[in-house]
Order: C-alpha cells, then sequence, then structure tokens
C-alpha cells in the first residue's frame, strides 16, 4: 500500500503519463477523508490515495481524466442533498469539495 | 499544481521540511512555503500569515475566504515519528505497523545481536545506548517514544530523556509490577507524579493480547488514541 500521492504522480510523470490531483479542501458533517486528503489519477486511470471511502473516486475519476485531456481544473461538490448533476452522493450524510487539477 | 511546484514539494518532503502550499482558488495561483519561507509562487498577503502558521502548528488543512479571494492552506509536515527502543520480537510487529500508519521509525538498541538488519530491514537502526540516541533524536511534539526492552539499564536512560521532551506518546513495555519499580526508580531519579504519569506504564490499551504482534496493536491502537484526542 503506498500512500505517498504525490511521490507516485512524480513517477507516472517520469514514465511519460499525464496525470491529475484531486484534494479534499473542505467537508461539513461527517465524511471519511480529512480536508488535505489527496487523490492521484493517471491517464491510463490508475489511482493512488483516496478522497473518501471509495464512495466518489469513480466521479472524480471521470472528472479527472477530462482535465487530463485539457478541461479545467474543477471544484466539486459531493453531498446526500445534491442539486448537481452528480449521481454519487456520500452515505454517510456528509458533504465534501473536492478540487480536481492536472498536473501538467 | 505546476511540476515546479510538485518537485519542491517532493524535495520538501525528502528533506523532512515542513511544507504549506496555498492556492488562490479563483485563479489556481500557488504559493509553497518550505520552513516559513516562501520558495515558489506570488507573495500572499500579510493577513494569511497566522493561519499559514496555525496550520503547520495544528497540522490542519484548512480553506478560508477573505478580501482577497477564496484560499486553500494545505499542510505538509514531516510525518510523525516513532522512537522504538529494544529490538526485541514485539517491535519486529510494531515497527511495519507504525510504518503503514505513516510513522517514520527508528529502532533503538545497542545490542547488535537484536537491532540487526536481518530482522529490521530497511529500518534505521542505531546502535548508541537509548540516552545518546535519544539526544540525537531529539524528540518533539509529533513524536512517540516506546521501550520494550524490559531492562532498566536500557529503557530507564530512554525514558529519562523522553520525560525531558515533549513527545506526545511515552510508553514502557512491562508487568503492573514491573511498572511499579520503574515509577519507583524514577521517583527516585527525581520525576514527579506528574512527570512520570506521562508514561504509559504497561504499554498497549489492554486488549488482552498475548501474541507480539497483539501486543503491538495494543501499543498502536493506543498511540493512536493519545494522538487523535483533543489536547
Amino acid at each position: 500500500m503506498s500512500d505517498d500521492v504525490l511521490g507516485t504522480i512524480q513517477s507516472w510523470r517520469a514514465e511519460g503519463k499525464r496525470a491529475a490531483l484531486a484534494t479534499v479542501i473542505n467537508t461539513w458533517g461527517s465524511s471519511p477523508r480529512p480536508v488535505g486528503s489527496q487523490l492521484g489519477i493517471a491517464e491510463d486511470g490508475a489511482m493512488v490515495g483516496s478522497v473518501s471511502g471509495g464512495c466518489i473516486e469513480g466521479a472524480v475519476v471521470t472528472e479527472a481524466l477530462d482535465i487530463i485531456e485539457g478541461a479545467p481544473a474543477k471544484l466539486l461538490t459531493f453531498g446526500v442533498s445534491n442539486e448537481q448533476a452528480w449521481d454519487v452522493g456520500l452515505a454517510c450524510g456528509g458533504t465534501v469539495e473536492v478540487y480536481v487539477e492536472a498536473i501538467p | 499544481m505546476t511540476p515546479a511546484v510538485l518537485e519542491a514539494l517532493l524535495a520538501a518532503q525528502k528533506a523532512h521540511r515542513p511544507a504549506v502550499l496555498v492556492r488562490r482558488l479563483d485563479d489556481n495561483e500557488q504559493t509553497l512555503i518550505v520552513d516559513g519561507e516562501r520558495t515558489t509562487g506570488p507573495l500572499l498577503p500579510p493577513s494569511l500569515d497566522t493561519v499559514v502558521q496555525g496550520a503547520v502548528r495544528n497540522d490542519k488543512s484548512t480553506k478560508l475566504e477573505t478580501p482577497d479571494g477564496s484560499w486553500f492552506v494545505q499542510v505538509f509536515n514531516p510525518p510523525l515519528r516513532l522512537v522504538v527502543v529494544g529490538a526485541v520480537h514485539i517491535a519486529q510487529a510494531l515497527v511495519p505497523m507504525a510504518q503503514l500508519a505513516g510513522y517514520a521509525v527508528t529502532v533503538v538498541d545497542p545490542r547488535r545481536a537484536f537491532a540487526a538488519e536481518a530482522r529490521f530491514p530497511d529500518v534505521p537502526l542505531v546502535h548508541d545506548w537509548p540516552d545518546e540516541a535519544l539526544d540525537a533524536l531529539a524528540p518533539d511534539a509529533r513524536t512517540a517514544v516506546v521501550t520494550l526492552t524490559h531492562d532498566p539499564k536500557l529503557d530507564d536512560p530512554a525514558l529519562t530523556r523522553a520525560l525531558h521532551s515533549q513527545a506526545f506518546y511515552i510508553a514502557a513495555l512491562g508487568s503492573k509490577k514491573t511498572h511499579a519499580s520503574r515509577v519507583q526508580r524514577l521517583h527516585d531519579a527525581g520525576f514527579d507524579d506528574t512527570q512520570i504519569a506521562r508514561i504509559h506504564g504497561p504499554a498497549g490499551l489492554n486488549l488482552g493480547a498475548v501474541s507480539p504482534a497483539e501486543i503491538a496493536i495494543s501499543v498502536m491502537a493506543q498511540m493512536t488514541q493519545v494522538l487523535r484526542s483533543p489536547r
């Protein structure tokens, strides 16, 4: 198991893979991972670290792959009573904000 | 995050320097501060100084709003440290558990047959006497010290040094009887009740642990409990 998100991203880049970084920047209520938790995503879909207990990683990876392809960095919000287009929420009832950006 | 910021951040981590990455979320401008000094990125408004210092001290990343924008202050502190005194069987279980939990672990034991590379592959081993070793390692408020030797000649010098430090967790393995004699010796050495009460002895939560791995779990659990309890 490796928690070294930034080190892993750096080794992906050394292999010529593009990558993105997702960071929990705010939480309300019950949330599985604290502010500052990070998930690294490679262009081939590989992941390191986490931003939740597995509830929202799928959606974050989907966004991250778009951002790797050139979409701008994005602030995502996940929560139970979310009116946005997200299908995913947190079963625990909390809300998290996740910032997703490319590391070119 | 630009590649330059990523590289500077990784270099700071490798050098065990506390780093703070401050992002302005409105435009994703990023400033990296290492050891309190700005290394890359734009100057920050002075109103952020106290927030940055507090974030490092409390090891807590935070988002905040100021008239200058919306900011995310992310702390990258060096890992917690664990000093294990006594390269005994329980240490062989405790060391990998603590490493999984994110601790940088050092094992201290002057007995080279115990503190042998073959028993602790890739773990920093110190063969100095525990008081000298602790002086060099200089435990701080993000360090735990656990003695496992059962031998007062080795445990006591380590505990004495640990009590003079800010270590957040100090524990000594040994039965209640062993601990009672230890408390008496420390009293005789001039420590008062409040100081001695910092030592968790017998080490670990009372889980009824029997095997070395189970005892290591109980120590790891207690260390986590102390770390995460509000102080």
